[in-house]
């Protein structure tokens, strides 16, 4: 079975002034497939994940050296258009960060900085799918322009899903989605995910490796501003080759 | 003494304080009211004035107030608010923006009356405008504006970074983040900034002196000349200590404190108002 790749970084280097935060890292995200990224704080994976969609960009005195692929073409090329690359890579937020408006404004933001969606009932219909595949739908279906903050935490964060997936992206990037939420909806997040790698490709930064562990399908372990090791989640998990990987996946230190 | 019994000193101290304030204050606007209110009627505030200002209305003199102030604003708004817009969000760290910030700063500490002086050195001498409610209006622009930038860049840096985030991730420009997220969030802020502005060009009265002049006829046109309400008080008080003019000179001020008063209050409705639809 070979493997599609949607995004191939080579030989980044990523400096925050003169720290340098990521030291010749190389990695392959699978096409619709779920890739992990563990490690300790301080280590580099929220670094890396900002840099597949040029987040990292608007933090003042960071330098990029390398390239990231995305379909063969590399996003930090000159003449390279940001906000399409950024329609194409979505990215959903530790912390849950609806805007102050109405839950169908959040969703239907992405669709009127484009104006692409010019009749009102396409663009309510956009919504309403983008919600749906969010499996947020039936929870707010009767208060669409009630303010999104009226949601519980787990709710906003399905939202902020939504709000990604309705300008249809290729690769999702989720940085710790579900580290300020309590179990319950953690887990709704987590199966939301298995649903949609079906569509799209996914890349989740998690602190959490039993949860790296039930959501991937790839791993990759940083440490330091490295990665240490990069293989299936389950060879990472039971066979790893590296012996801080071997510690950090049996809790002996992070 | 313990720690708890300076626990209670420091509370009765602070009550004493906040209550002190609010004694003065209470002072003030009832002593006024009580001087002025006799005066107050519909001929007081529709009608014109007679024999100086000793008897009569204040009309002209609203009029001149309500203009120079629209004029200060239609003036510092745009200009103030672009250029909070400009340092917060797209000039950084550039030394320009702080030499910007350290000089709106610096004129805060200016005189009302060396800015009276340089608007009738340069609006109404240099220009040539003469003593007018333009002159007026454009003085009061320059005073309020550096206020009107702080407070628009204080709103905009309140503004959560996770907002701007989210709407950069999505693929928004600069400016689609700006005008659609960050300015939306910082509009209550930015408004009470511009009443608050409002509040003080009313009560102006040094810098209008000097660039307003003082005919007490109705003003026609935006290089007539007027009586604001805040000079027509400060004259009708000096003049001479006549029943009439004293007692209108109170009126005007308590007049003038309702205008003030009226903008605060929609200063705290319409910060309400936006709070309240984000919750």
């Amino acid at each position: 079975m070979t493997d599609n790749f949607k995004m191939k970084v080579r030989n980044l280097n990523v400096f925050y002034g003169k720290n340098q935060a990521l030291k010749d890292v190389g990695l392959d995200i699978r096409t619709n497939k779920v890739t992990a990224l563990i490690g300790p704080s301080g280590c580099g994976k929220s670094t890396f994940i900002r840099t597949l969609n040029r987040m990292n960009d608007i933090i003042p005195g960071v330098r990029v050296e390398g390239q990231v692929m995305l379909d063969g073409q590399n996003i930090y090329n000159g003449n390279v258009n940001v906000t399409e690359i950024r329609r194409r890579v979505g990215m959903v937020f530790q912390h849950p960060n609806p805007f102050p408006k109405s839950i169908f404004e959040n969703v239907a933001y992405g669709l009127r900085i484009r104006g692409a969606v010019k009749k009102n009932s396409d663009l309510a219909e956009r919504v309403e799918r983008a919600l749906i595949d969010a499996a947020l739908w039936d929870e707010v279906k009767d208060r669409l322009h009630s303010s999104a903050f009226n949601l519980s935490g787990g709710q906003q964060q399905r939202l902020c899903i939504a709000r990604a997936l309705v300008i249809e992206p290729e690769v999702i990037l989720l940085d710790e989605p579900a580290s300020s939420l309590d179990p319950m909806a953690t887990l709704k997040i987590e199966e939301l995910l298995q649903e949609l790698k079906h569509r799209y490709t996914i890349v989740i930064v998690t602190h959490n490796m039993q949860q790296a562990a039930r959501v991937s399908d790839w791993t990759g372990f940083f440490l330091m501003g490295e990665v240490i090791e990069y293989n299936e989640t389950s060879e990472i998990f039971t066979r790893p080759k590296d012996k801080r990987t071997e510690d950090y996946v049996t809790g002996r230190f992070g | 003494m313990s720690p708890y019994t300076r626990e209670k000193v420091a509370i009765a101290v602070l009550w004493a304080a906040a209550l002190l304030v609010l004694a003065g204050l209470l002072a003030i606007i009832i002593f006024l009211v009580i001087r002025g209110i006799g005066v107050i009627d519909a001929e007081f505030i529709f009608g014109m004035p007679r024999a100086g200002g000793r008897d009569g209305g204040i009309f002209p003199m609203i009029v001149g107030t309500l203009s120079i102030i629209v004029i200060a604003i239609a003036v510092a708004a745009p200009i103030g608010i672009g250029g909070g817009i400009y340092l917060s969000e797209y000039a950084g760290r550039h030394p320009l923006s702080r030499i910007i910030t350290f000089g709106a700063e610096w004129l805060a500490g200016v005189p009302s009356i060396i800015f009276g002086l340089f608007g009738f050195a340069f609006f109404v001498v240099f220009l040539g405008w003469g003593l007018s409610i333009l002159a007026g209006g454009m003085v009061l622009a320059c005073m309020i504006l550096n206020e009107t930038i702080r407070t628009t860049q204080e709103a905009i840096k309140a503004v959560p970074t996770s907002y701007r985030a989210a709407s950069y991730a999505l693929g928004a420009t600069k400016w689609q983040t700006v005008s659609r997220v960050v300015l939306k969030s910082a509009a209550p802020g930015i408004l009470t900034g511009i009443i608050l502005g409002i509040g003080r060009a009313a009560g102006e009265t040094a810098a209008i002196m000097l660039t307003v002049g003082s005919f007490m006829a109705l003003p026609t046109s935006l290089f007539s000349s007027a009586r604001p309400m805040s000079l027509h008080l400060y004259l009708l008080a000096v003049s001479e200590v006549h029943e009439g003019a004293v007692a209108r000179a109170f009126g005007t001020a308590v007049m003038l404190l309702l205008i003030v008063f009226a903008a605060n209050l929609s200063a705290h409705a319409i910060t309400r108002r936006f709070t309240r639809s984000l919750r």
